[in-house]
Protein backbone atom coordinates (compact mmCIF):
# COMPACT_ATOMS: atom_id res chain seq x y z
CA UNK A 1 0.00 0.00 0.00
CA UNK A 2 1.27 3.59 -0.77
CA UNK A 3 1.00 6.41 1.49
CA UNK A 4 -1.27 8.03 -1.01
CA UNK A 5 -3.81 5.29 0.30
CA UNK A 6 -2.86 6.57 3.75
CA UNK A 7 -3.85 9.69 3.21
CA UNK A 8 -7.34 8.49 1.47
CA UNK A 9 -7.95 6.39 4.50
CA UNK A 10 -7.27 9.86 6.46
CA UNK A 11 -9.79 11.56 4.87
CA UNK A 12 -12.25 8.81 4.55
CA UNK A 13 -11.56 7.83 8.09
CA UNK A 14 -12.47 12.38 8.98
CA UNK A 15 -16.03 11.79 6.69
CA UNK A 16 -16.89 8.71 8.32
CA UNK A 17 -16.48 10.38 11.61
CA UNK A 18 -18.62 13.86 10.54
CA UNK A 19 -21.33 11.54 9.33
CA UNK A 20 -21.00 9.76 12.62
CA UNK A 21 -21.95 12.84 14.86
CA UNK A 22 -24.46 13.85 12.30
CA UNK A 23 -26.00 10.61 13.10
CA UNK A 24 -25.74 10.91 16.60
CA UNK A 25 -27.26 14.40 16.19
CA UNK A 26 -30.30 12.60 14.38
CA UNK A 27 -30.57 9.94 17.29
CA UNK A 28 -30.44 13.13 19.66
CA UNK A 29 -32.71 15.42 17.53
CA UNK A 30 -35.55 12.40 17.14
CA UNK A 31 -35.62 11.59 20.62
CA UNK A 32 -34.20 8.05 19.86
CA UNK A 33 -31.65 7.92 22.66
CA UNK A 34 -32.96 5.11 24.23
CA UNK A 35 -34.93 3.49 21.57
CA UNK A 36 -32.57 0.41 22.32
CA UNK A 37 -32.73 -0.16 25.79
CA UNK A 38 -29.85 -2.56 25.94
CA UNK A 39 -25.86 -2.35 25.01
CA UNK A 40 -24.06 -3.71 23.44
CA UNK A 41 -26.60 -6.03 21.69
CA UNK A 42 -29.71 -4.12 20.59
CA UNK A 43 -32.72 -5.53 21.56
CA UNK A 44 -30.81 -8.69 22.56
CA UNK A 45 -29.85 -9.31 19.07
CA UNK A 46 -27.09 -8.21 16.64
CA UNK A 47 -30.07 -6.78 14.55
CA UNK A 48 -32.73 -5.26 15.75
CA UNK A 49 -36.30 -4.57 14.86
CA UNK A 50 -36.46 -1.68 12.45
CA UNK A 51 -38.78 0.74 13.06
CA UNK A 52 -39.68 4.36 14.49
CA UNK A 53 -36.52 5.57 16.68
CA UNK A 54 -34.31 2.01 16.71
CA UNK A 55 -33.64 3.02 12.75
CA UNK A 56 -31.52 5.86 14.37
CA UNK A 57 -29.94 4.47 17.16
CA UNK A 58 -29.37 1.51 15.75
CA UNK A 59 -27.66 3.46 12.48
CA UNK A 60 -26.08 5.34 14.86
CA UNK A 61 -24.25 2.03 16.69
CA UNK A 62 -23.48 0.97 13.21
CA UNK A 63 -21.42 3.88 11.98
CA UNK A 64 -19.76 3.98 15.31
CA UNK A 65 -18.46 0.56 14.66
CA UNK A 66 -17.26 1.51 11.34
CA UNK A 67 -15.75 4.43 12.34
CA UNK A 68 -13.81 2.63 14.92
CA UNK A 69 -13.02 -0.20 12.89
CA UNK A 70 -11.46 2.75 10.40
CA UNK A 71 -9.34 4.78 13.54
CA UNK A 72 -8.23 1.52 14.35
CA UNK A 73 -6.98 0.34 10.91
CA UNK A 74 -5.38 3.88 10.34
CA UNK A 75 -3.78 3.74 13.50
CA UNK A 76 -2.09 0.02 12.75
CA UNK A 77 -0.97 1.39 9.06
CA UNK A 78 0.07 4.47 10.18
CA UNK A 79 2.26 2.81 12.81
CA UNK A 80 4.06 0.79 10.37
CA UNK A 81 4.11 3.35 7.83
CA UNK A 82 4.45 6.50 8.87
CA UNK A 83 7.77 7.92 9.77
CA UNK A 84 6.24 11.51 11.76
CA UNK A 85 5.54 10.15 15.14
CA UNK A 86 3.33 13.27 16.51
CA UNK A 87 1.39 11.64 13.05
CA UNK A 88 1.18 7.91 14.97
CA UNK A 89 0.48 8.99 17.97
CA UNK A 90 -2.53 11.43 16.46
CA UNK A 91 -3.35 7.62 15.55
CA UNK A 92 -3.13 5.95 18.84
CA UNK A 93 -5.19 9.33 20.95
CA UNK A 94 -7.61 8.55 18.06
CA UNK A 95 -7.98 5.25 18.77
CA UNK A 96 -8.49 5.86 22.76
CA UNK A 97 -10.43 8.42 21.97
CA UNK A 98 -13.65 6.53 20.10
CA UNK A 99 -13.15 3.50 22.35
CA UNK A 100 -14.02 6.27 25.39
CA UNK A 101 -16.57 7.35 23.26
CA UNK A 102 -18.00 3.74 22.27
CA UNK A 103 -18.03 3.36 26.37
CA UNK A 104 -19.84 6.42 26.87
CA UNK A 105 -22.30 5.45 24.62
CA UNK A 106 -22.92 2.22 26.19
CA UNK A 107 -23.22 3.93 29.60
CA UNK A 108 -25.75 6.34 28.34
CA UNK A 109 -28.09 3.48 27.74
CA UNK A 110 -27.39 1.71 30.16
CA UNK A 111 -27.54 4.24 33.04
CA UNK A 112 -30.43 5.46 31.47
CA UNK A 113 -29.23 8.85 29.71
CA UNK A 114 -27.67 10.68 32.88
CA UNK A 115 -27.21 14.21 30.97
CA UNK A 116 -23.56 14.87 32.22
CA UNK A 117 -23.06 11.42 30.35
CA UNK A 118 -24.85 12.68 26.98
CA UNK A 119 -22.95 15.64 27.14
CA UNK A 120 -19.67 14.26 27.92
CA UNK A 121 -21.02 11.63 24.56
CA UNK A 122 -21.21 14.87 22.25
CA UNK A 123 -18.15 16.50 23.68
CA UNK A 124 -15.98 13.50 23.19
CA UNK A 125 -17.77 13.11 19.55
CA UNK A 126 -16.00 16.22 18.79
CA UNK A 127 -12.94 15.44 19.82
CA UNK A 128 -12.58 12.14 17.91
CA UNK A 129 -13.76 14.67 14.96
CA UNK A 130 -10.53 17.19 15.89
CA UNK A 131 -8.24 13.96 15.93
CA UNK A 132 -9.27 12.49 12.52
CA UNK A 133 -9.07 15.96 11.17
CA UNK A 134 -5.34 16.69 12.42
CA UNK A 135 -4.41 13.57 11.26
CA UNK A 136 -5.87 14.07 7.79
CA UNK A 137 -4.09 17.21 7.75
CA UNK A 138 -0.99 15.85 9.13
CA UNK A 139 -0.88 13.86 6.11
CA UNK A 140 -0.54 17.05 3.71
CA UNK A 141 2.62 18.06 4.77
CA UNK A 142 3.45 19.44 0.80
CA UNK A 143 1.81 23.16 2.34
CA UNK A 144 3.77 26.20 0.93
CA UNK A 145 5.78 27.97 3.97
CA UNK A 146 3.38 30.76 5.72
CA UNK A 147 5.28 32.60 8.41
CA UNK A 148 2.57 33.34 11.25
CA UNK A 149 1.27 33.13 14.85
CA UNK A 150 -1.11 29.91 14.96
CA UNK A 151 -2.05 31.51 18.57
CA UNK A 152 -5.14 33.04 16.75
CA UNK A 153 -6.22 29.44 15.18
CA UNK A 154 -6.10 27.72 18.54
CA UNK A 155 -7.71 30.20 20.48
CA UNK A 156 -10.82 29.69 17.76
CA UNK A 157 -10.21 26.08 17.55
CA UNK A 158 -10.78 26.14 21.92
CA UNK A 159 -13.47 28.43 21.37
CA UNK A 160 -15.45 26.59 18.66
CA UNK A 161 -14.65 23.20 20.96
CA UNK A 162 -16.09 25.25 24.14
CA UNK A 163 -19.19 26.12 22.16
CA UNK A 164 -19.97 22.84 21.27
CA UNK A 165 -20.25 21.66 24.89
CA UNK A 166 -22.65 24.23 25.51
CA UNK A 167 -24.31 23.32 22.28
CA UNK A 168 -24.29 19.49 23.24
CA UNK A 169 -25.77 21.39 27.20
CA UNK A 170 -28.69 22.91 25.58
CA UNK A 171 -29.38 20.05 23.65
CA UNK A 172 -29.75 17.92 26.46
CA UNK A 173 -31.78 20.32 28.83
CA UNK A 174 -28.67 20.48 31.26
CA UNK A 175 -28.71 24.53 30.51
CA UNK A 176 -30.47 27.19 28.81
CA UNK A 177 -29.57 28.92 25.77
CA UNK A 178 -28.33 32.45 27.07
CA UNK A 179 -24.62 30.95 27.56
CA UNK A 180 -24.61 29.39 24.52
CA UNK A 181 -25.74 32.21 22.57
CA UNK A 182 -23.06 34.14 24.61
CA UNK A 183 -20.12 31.55 23.70
CA UNK A 184 -21.62 32.19 20.08
CA UNK A 185 -20.46 35.67 20.22
CA UNK A 186 -17.31 34.78 21.71
CA UNK A 187 -16.34 31.90 19.25
CA UNK A 188 -17.80 33.75 16.30
CA UNK A 189 -15.23 36.81 17.60
CA UNK A 190 -12.28 34.69 17.27
CA UNK A 191 -13.13 32.61 14.16
CA UNK A 192 -13.39 35.87 12.68
CA UNK A 193 -9.72 37.27 14.19
CA UNK A 194 -7.85 33.35 13.38
CA UNK A 195 -9.42 33.86 9.65
CA UNK A 196 -8.67 37.49 9.24
CA UNK A 197 -5.28 37.47 10.46
CA UNK A 198 -4.65 34.79 7.71
CA UNK A 199 -6.27 36.55 5.20
CA UNK A 200 -4.53 39.69 5.72
CA UNK A 201 -0.96 38.51 5.84
CA UNK A 202 -1.26 35.70 4.00
CA UNK A 203 -3.70 36.27 0.92
CA UNK A 204 -0.96 35.39 -1.77
CA UNK A 205 -1.22 31.77 0.20
CA UNK A 206 -3.68 30.08 -1.21
CA UNK A 207 -4.24 26.63 0.80
CA UNK A 208 -3.84 29.60 3.80
CA UNK A 209 -6.51 31.15 2.36
CA UNK A 210 -9.08 28.72 1.43
CA UNK A 211 -8.72 27.20 5.10
CA UNK A 212 -9.19 30.60 6.49
CA UNK A 213 -12.09 31.29 3.82
CA UNK A 214 -13.55 27.83 4.71
CA UNK A 215 -13.59 28.81 8.61
CA UNK A 216 -14.99 32.41 8.25
CA UNK A 217 -18.18 30.81 5.85
CA UNK A 218 -18.32 27.99 8.55
CA UNK A 219 -19.04 30.34 11.48
CA UNK A 220 -21.04 32.76 10.10
CA UNK A 221 -23.39 29.68 8.74
CA UNK A 222 -23.73 28.30 11.77
CA UNK A 223 -24.59 31.53 13.59
CA UNK A 224 -27.00 31.55 10.71
CA UNK A 225 -28.02 28.22 11.20
CA UNK A 226 -28.65 28.67 15.01
CA UNK A 227 -30.73 31.22 14.41
CA UNK A 228 -32.81 29.34 12.21
CA UNK A 229 -32.70 26.27 14.98
CA UNK A 230 -34.14 29.25 17.46
CA UNK A 231 -36.64 30.41 14.79
CA UNK A 232 -37.55 26.96 14.08
CA UNK A 233 -38.24 25.96 17.98
CA UNK A 234 -40.41 29.28 18.39
CA UNK A 235 -42.02 28.82 15.24
CA UNK A 236 -43.47 25.27 16.28
CA UNK A 237 -43.39 25.89 20.02
CA UNK A 238 -47.33 24.40 20.38
CA UNK A 239 -46.63 21.88 18.05
CA UNK A 240 -46.06 17.85 19.29
CA UNK A 241 -42.49 17.71 18.95
CA UNK A 242 -39.59 16.80 17.59
CA UNK A 243 -40.78 18.48 14.21
CA UNK A 244 -38.84 17.44 11.16
CA UNK A 245 -37.91 21.54 10.70
CA UNK A 246 -36.81 21.09 14.31
CA UNK A 247 -34.58 18.06 13.70
CA UNK A 248 -33.02 19.36 10.31
CA UNK A 249 -32.16 22.95 11.82
CA UNK A 250 -30.40 21.36 14.72
CA UNK A 251 -28.53 18.22 12.92
CA UNK A 252 -27.54 21.09 10.26
CA UNK A 253 -26.36 23.00 13.52
CA UNK A 254 -24.55 20.39 14.63
CA UNK A 255 -22.58 19.11 11.43
CA UNK A 256 -21.90 22.83 10.76
CA UNK A 257 -20.61 23.64 14.30
CA UNK A 258 -18.41 20.48 14.00
CA UNK A 259 -17.18 21.65 10.56
CA UNK A 260 -16.32 24.89 11.95
CA UNK A 261 -13.92 23.39 14.40
CA UNK A 262 -12.21 21.32 12.12
CA UNK A 263 -11.71 23.65 9.92
CA UNK A 264 -10.04 25.64 13.07
CA UNK A 265 -7.76 22.66 13.78
CA UNK A 266 -6.30 22.56 9.61
CA UNK A 267 -6.43 26.34 9.78
CA UNK A 268 -3.97 26.12 12.86
CA UNK A 269 -2.12 23.15 11.77
CA UNK A 270 -1.87 24.66 8.66
CA UNK A 271 0.08 27.68 9.99
CA UNK A 272 1.97 26.18 12.81
CA UNK A 273 3.53 23.42 10.38
CA UNK A 274 4.69 25.81 8.00
CA UNK A 275 8.42 25.05 8.56
CA UNK A 276 8.29 21.47 8.68
CA UNK A 277 10.13 19.65 5.75
CA UNK A 278 7.35 18.06 3.00
CA UNK A 279 7.57 14.67 2.68
CA UNK A 280 8.59 14.23 -1.22
CA UNK A 281 6.45 11.18 -1.62
CA UNK A 282 3.50 12.82 -1.04
CA UNK A 283 4.46 15.90 -2.76
CA UNK A 284 1.51 15.48 -5.76
CA UNK A 285 -1.31 17.71 -5.27
CA UNK A 286 -1.58 20.36 -2.01
CA UNK A 287 -4.01 20.95 0.63
CA UNK A 288 -7.05 22.85 -0.67
CA UNK A 289 -9.39 22.90 2.24
CA UNK A 290 -9.93 20.94 5.09
CA UNK B 1 -22.26 -32.72 63.38
CA UNK B 2 -20.36 -30.59 60.85
CA UNK B 3 -22.23 -32.45 58.11
CA UNK B 4 -25.62 -31.66 59.62
CA UNK B 5 -24.18 -27.64 58.98
CA UNK B 6 -22.68 -28.50 55.69
CA UNK B 7 -26.00 -29.85 54.62
CA UNK B 8 -27.81 -26.83 55.97
CA UNK B 9 -25.93 -24.56 54.39
CA UNK B 10 -26.36 -26.15 51.14
CA UNK B 11 -30.35 -26.53 51.26
CA UNK B 12 -30.37 -22.95 52.20
CA UNK B 13 -27.56 -21.57 49.01
CA UNK B 14 -30.34 -24.16 46.75
CA UNK B 15 -33.77 -22.01 48.64
CA UNK B 16 -31.74 -18.87 48.16
CA UNK B 17 -31.06 -19.26 44.51
CA UNK B 18 -34.55 -20.60 43.77
CA UNK B 19 -35.85 -17.34 45.12
CA UNK B 20 -33.25 -14.98 43.14
CA UNK B 21 -33.68 -12.89 40.57
CA UNK B 22 -37.29 -11.41 39.31
CA UNK B 23 -38.83 -13.73 41.82
CA UNK B 24 -37.33 -11.18 44.61
CA UNK B 25 -38.54 -8.20 43.06
CA UNK B 26 -42.13 -9.29 42.90
CA UNK B 27 -41.95 -10.21 46.59
CA UNK B 28 -41.37 -6.68 47.28
CA UNK B 29 -43.61 -5.12 44.85
CA UNK B 30 -46.21 -7.61 46.57
CA UNK B 31 -45.75 -6.34 50.34
CA UNK B 32 -45.48 -2.27 49.07
CA UNK B 33 -49.03 -3.37 47.74
CA UNK B 34 -50.37 -5.63 50.21
CA UNK B 35 -52.89 -3.43 52.92
CA UNK B 36 -50.07 -2.54 55.76
CA UNK B 37 -51.49 -3.27 59.27
CA UNK B 38 -53.30 -0.11 60.69
CA UNK B 39 -52.89 2.00 57.19
CA UNK B 40 -55.96 4.24 56.83
CA UNK B 41 -58.33 4.53 54.12
CA UNK B 42 -60.44 7.00 53.24
CA UNK B 43 -63.69 7.15 55.21
CA UNK B 44 -66.13 7.58 52.92
CA UNK B 45 -69.25 7.51 55.15
CA UNK B 46 -67.84 10.41 57.71
CA UNK B 47 -65.44 11.90 55.52
CA UNK B 48 -65.90 15.15 53.25
CA UNK B 49 -66.33 15.26 49.40
CA UNK B 50 -64.55 17.85 47.40
CA UNK B 51 -66.08 17.94 43.65
CA UNK B 52 -65.08 20.19 41.22
CA UNK B 53 -64.61 21.12 37.87
CA UNK B 54 -61.37 22.20 35.76
CA UNK B 55 -63.01 24.60 33.28
CA UNK B 56 -60.98 25.87 30.22
CA UNK B 57 -61.38 30.00 29.23
CA UNK B 58 -60.24 31.06 26.19
CA UNK B 59 -59.89 30.00 22.88
CA UNK B 60 -59.97 26.07 22.24
CA UNK B 61 -56.63 25.58 21.10
CA UNK B 62 -56.46 23.07 17.45
CA UNK B 63 -54.05 20.33 18.48
CA UNK B 64 -52.12 19.27 15.39
CA UNK B 65 -52.09 15.82 13.46
CA UNK B 66 -49.62 13.47 15.04
CA UNK B 67 -47.01 12.14 12.20
CA UNK B 68 -46.91 8.71 12.06
CA UNK B 69 -46.24 8.04 8.44
CA UNK B 70 -42.87 6.99 9.74
CA UNK B 71 -44.08 3.57 11.42
CA UNK B 72 -46.98 2.28 8.97
CA UNK B 73 -48.27 0.16 11.84
CA UNK B 74 -48.84 3.06 13.99
CA UNK B 75 -50.14 5.00 10.86
CA UNK B 76 -52.68 2.07 10.37
CA UNK B 77 -53.91 1.93 13.67
CA UNK B 78 -55.50 5.37 12.52
CA UNK B 79 -56.61 5.20 9.39
CA UNK B 80 -60.06 6.10 9.37
CA UNK B 81 -59.02 9.05 12.05
CA UNK B 82 -55.96 10.50 12.14
CA UNK B 83 -54.37 10.58 15.80
CA UNK B 84 -54.42 14.61 17.36
CA UNK B 85 -52.18 15.65 19.59
CA UNK B 86 -53.30 14.96 23.27
CA UNK B 87 -51.68 18.19 25.08
CA UNK B 88 -54.58 20.17 24.89
CA UNK B 89 -58.37 18.57 25.23
CA UNK B 90 -61.33 21.17 25.82
CA UNK B 91 -64.32 19.10 26.35
CA UNK B 92 -67.71 20.21 24.65
CA UNK B 93 -69.07 21.24 27.78
CA UNK B 94 -65.38 23.91 28.01
CA UNK B 95 -63.97 22.31 30.47
CA UNK B 96 -60.62 20.69 30.62
CA UNK B 97 -59.65 16.80 30.24
CA UNK B 98 -56.32 15.09 31.48
CA UNK B 99 -55.89 17.75 34.43
CA UNK B 100 -54.42 15.84 37.43
CA UNK B 101 -55.99 17.16 41.00
CA UNK B 102 -54.63 15.67 44.04
CA UNK B 103 -54.08 16.94 47.64
CA UNK B 104 -50.84 17.82 48.06
CA UNK B 105 -50.69 19.44 51.44
CA UNK B 106 -52.84 19.44 54.99
CA UNK B 107 -53.03 15.96 55.53
CA UNK B 108 -51.38 14.74 58.41
CA UNK B 109 -47.55 13.61 57.85
CA UNK B 110 -48.01 10.86 60.03
CA UNK B 111 -51.07 9.00 58.28
CA UNK B 112 -50.22 5.96 56.22
CA UNK B 113 -52.44 5.40 53.86
CA UNK B 114 -53.18 1.85 52.70
CA UNK B 115 -51.93 1.06 48.88
CA UNK B 116 -54.45 0.08 46.68
CA UNK B 117 -53.73 -3.85 45.95
CA UNK B 118 -55.48 -2.99 42.39
CA UNK B 119 -52.86 -1.83 39.89
CA UNK B 120 -53.70 1.16 37.40
CA UNK B 121 -53.45 0.17 33.90
CA UNK B 122 -51.38 2.05 31.24
CA UNK B 123 -51.75 0.52 27.51
CA UNK B 124 -49.68 1.49 24.53
CA UNK B 125 -52.29 1.00 22.07
CA UNK B 126 -52.77 2.21 18.47
CA UNK B 127 -49.06 3.96 18.99
CA UNK B 128 -50.30 5.90 22.09
CA UNK B 129 -50.79 5.83 25.81
CA UNK B 130 -54.11 5.20 26.77
CA UNK B 131 -54.51 6.73 29.55
CA UNK B 132 -52.92 9.73 28.66
CA UNK B 133 -52.65 10.59 32.61
CA UNK B 134 -52.94 8.53 35.50
CA UNK B 135 -52.66 9.09 39.05
CA UNK B 136 -51.41 6.29 41.51
CA UNK B 137 -50.44 6.22 44.92
CA UNK B 138 -46.72 5.82 46.36
CA UNK B 139 -45.89 1.92 45.83
CA UNK B 140 -49.17 0.95 43.98
CA UNK B 141 -48.61 -0.69 40.42
CA UNK B 142 -49.27 0.28 36.87
CA UNK B 143 -49.86 -2.69 34.72
CA UNK B 144 -48.14 -1.68 31.85
CA UNK B 145 -49.41 -3.25 28.71
CA UNK B 146 -48.28 -3.35 25.04
CA UNK B 147 -51.81 -3.78 22.93
CA UNK B 148 -50.24 -2.97 19.59
CA UNK B 149 -48.31 -5.30 16.66
CA UNK B 150 -45.20 -3.51 17.66
CA UNK B 151 -42.03 -2.53 19.42
CA UNK B 152 -42.47 -0.08 22.02
CA UNK B 153 -39.91 1.38 24.91
CA UNK B 154 -41.11 2.71 28.11
CA UNK B 155 -39.12 5.45 29.50
CA UNK B 156 -40.39 7.26 32.55
CA UNK B 157 -38.25 10.50 33.20
CA UNK B 158 -38.92 11.28 37.07
CA UNK B 159 -36.97 13.66 38.87
CA UNK B 160 -37.15 12.37 42.01
CA UNK B 161 -37.60 8.72 41.74
CA UNK B 162 -35.24 6.10 39.91
CA UNK B 163 -35.56 6.77 36.15
CA UNK B 164 -35.95 3.51 34.34
CA UNK B 165 -36.27 2.39 30.60
CA UNK B 166 -37.03 -1.31 29.21
CA UNK B 167 -38.80 -2.92 26.00
CA UNK B 168 -41.70 -4.05 25.48
CA UNK B 169 -42.01 -5.79 22.08
CA UNK B 170 -45.61 -7.54 20.96
CA UNK B 171 -47.20 -9.90 22.59
CA UNK B 172 -44.88 -9.98 25.72
CA UNK B 173 -46.32 -10.07 28.93
CA UNK B 174 -47.72 -7.02 31.04
CA UNK B 175 -44.89 -5.08 32.97
CA UNK B 176 -45.63 -4.26 36.72
CA UNK B 177 -43.92 -0.87 37.71
CA UNK B 178 -44.37 1.69 41.02
CA UNK B 179 -42.40 4.49 42.09
CA UNK B 180 -41.36 4.70 45.60
CA UNK B 181 -41.74 8.53 46.43
CA UNK B 182 -44.58 11.07 45.82
CA UNK B 183 -43.77 13.18 42.39
CA UNK B 184 -46.86 14.86 40.26
CA UNK B 185 -45.97 14.85 37.51
CA UNK B 186 -43.52 11.64 36.05
CA UNK B 187 -43.57 12.49 32.27
CA UNK B 188 -43.10 8.97 30.51
CA UNK B 189 -41.97 8.72 26.62
CA UNK B 190 -41.41 5.98 24.47
CA UNK B 191 -38.47 6.76 22.18
CA UNK B 192 -39.60 4.53 19.42
CA UNK B 193 -42.69 6.80 18.62
CA UNK B 194 -41.27 10.15 19.62
CA UNK B 195 -44.95 11.43 20.01
CA UNK B 196 -46.08 9.28 22.43
CA UNK B 197 -46.29 10.88 26.10
CA UNK B 198 -47.82 10.09 29.13
CA UNK B 199 -48.31 11.39 32.48
CA UNK B 200 -48.30 9.91 35.84
CA UNK B 201 -48.96 11.70 39.57
CA UNK B 202 -47.70 9.89 42.28
CA UNK B 203 -49.21 10.43 45.25
CA UNK B 204 -48.70 9.39 48.76
CA UNK B 205 -52.51 9.77 49.68
CA UNK B 206 -55.68 8.14 48.14
CA UNK B 207 -56.97 11.70 47.17
CA UNK B 208 -56.33 12.48 43.97
CA UNK B 209 -58.21 12.14 40.39
CA UNK B 210 -57.87 13.03 36.46
CA UNK B 211 -60.67 14.97 34.59
CA UNK B 212 -62.46 12.79 32.05
CA UNK B 213 -64.64 13.82 29.28
CA UNK B 214 -66.95 15.98 31.62
CA UNK B 215 -63.64 17.73 33.02
CA UNK B 216 -65.11 16.85 36.63
CA UNK B 217 -63.29 15.80 39.78
CA UNK B 218 -64.46 14.28 43.08
CA UNK B 219 -62.06 13.51 46.09
CA UNK B 220 -64.28 11.37 48.94
CA UNK B 221 -63.38 10.63 52.17
CA UNK B 222 -61.25 13.54 53.18
CA UNK B 223 -60.90 13.47 57.16
CA UNK B 224 -61.96 17.24 58.36
CA UNK B 225 -58.79 19.96 57.75
CA UNK B 226 -57.79 22.04 55.72
CA UNK B 227 -56.34 21.61 52.25
CA UNK B 228 -54.31 22.82 49.62
CA UNK B 229 -55.50 21.20 46.41
CA UNK B 230 -53.58 20.92 43.25
CA UNK B 231 -54.36 21.00 39.64
CA UNK B 232 -51.73 19.94 37.06
CA UNK B 233 -51.77 20.08 33.50
CA UNK B 234 -48.92 19.52 30.98
CA UNK B 235 -49.43 22.61 29.25
CA UNK B 236 -50.89 24.98 31.35
CA UNK B 237 -49.19 23.78 34.78
CA UNK B 238 -50.40 23.58 37.84
CA UNK B 239 -52.79 26.00 40.42
CA UNK B 240 -53.70 25.83 43.81
CA UNK B 241 -56.28 26.10 46.12
CA UNK B 242 -57.01 26.71 49.87
CA UNK B 243 -59.92 24.64 51.07
CA UNK B 244 -61.34 23.71 54.88
CA UNK B 245 -63.72 20.57 54.90
CA UNK B 246 -65.84 19.07 57.96
CA UNK B 247 -66.93 15.52 58.76
CA UNK B 248 -69.62 14.59 56.12
CA UNK B 249 -69.15 18.25 54.24
CA UNK B 250 -69.89 18.26 50.58
CA UNK B 251 -68.41 20.98 48.85
CA UNK B 252 -67.43 22.88 45.53
CA UNK B 253 -64.21 23.73 43.96
CA UNK B 254 -63.61 24.79 40.46
CA UNK B 255 -60.72 25.58 38.73
CA UNK B 256 -60.68 28.02 35.92
CA UNK B 257 -57.12 27.27 33.20
CA UNK B 258 -56.45 30.22 31.14
CA UNK B 259 -55.67 29.05 27.49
Amino acid sequence: MAPLALRRLAVLTALCTLLLIVAGALVTSNDASLAISDWPLSWGKLVPPMEGGIRYAFAHRVAAAAVAGLVVILAVWQQAREPRAWVRRLGWAAVSAVLAQAALGGAVVRFIDPKLFSIAHACLAQICFGLTVAIMVGHFPCLPAAPASAGPSLFAATGLFLQTILGAAVRHNAITAVPHIAGAVIATALAMWASLQVLMHHMENAPLRRAATLLLALTFSQVFLGLAAYAALAATAGDPQPMPVMIWATVAHVAVGSLAFGAAIALAMMVFRHDEPARPDLARGGMAVA
Amino acid sequence: MKKIWIAVGVVSALALAGCGGGEKTQTKQAETAAPAGGAATPDLANGATVTGKVVFEGTKPVMKTLDMSAVPTCMNAHKDAPQKSQEVIVNDNGTLKNAFVWVKAGLPDTTVWQVPATPVALDQNGCMYNPHVIGVMVGQNIDIKNSDPTNHNIHPMPTVNQEWNESQPPGTPDKMQSFPRQEVPVAVKCNIHNWMRAYIGVVGNPFFAVTGDDGTFSLKGLPPGNYTIQVWHEKYGTQEQQITVGAKDSKTLDFTVKG
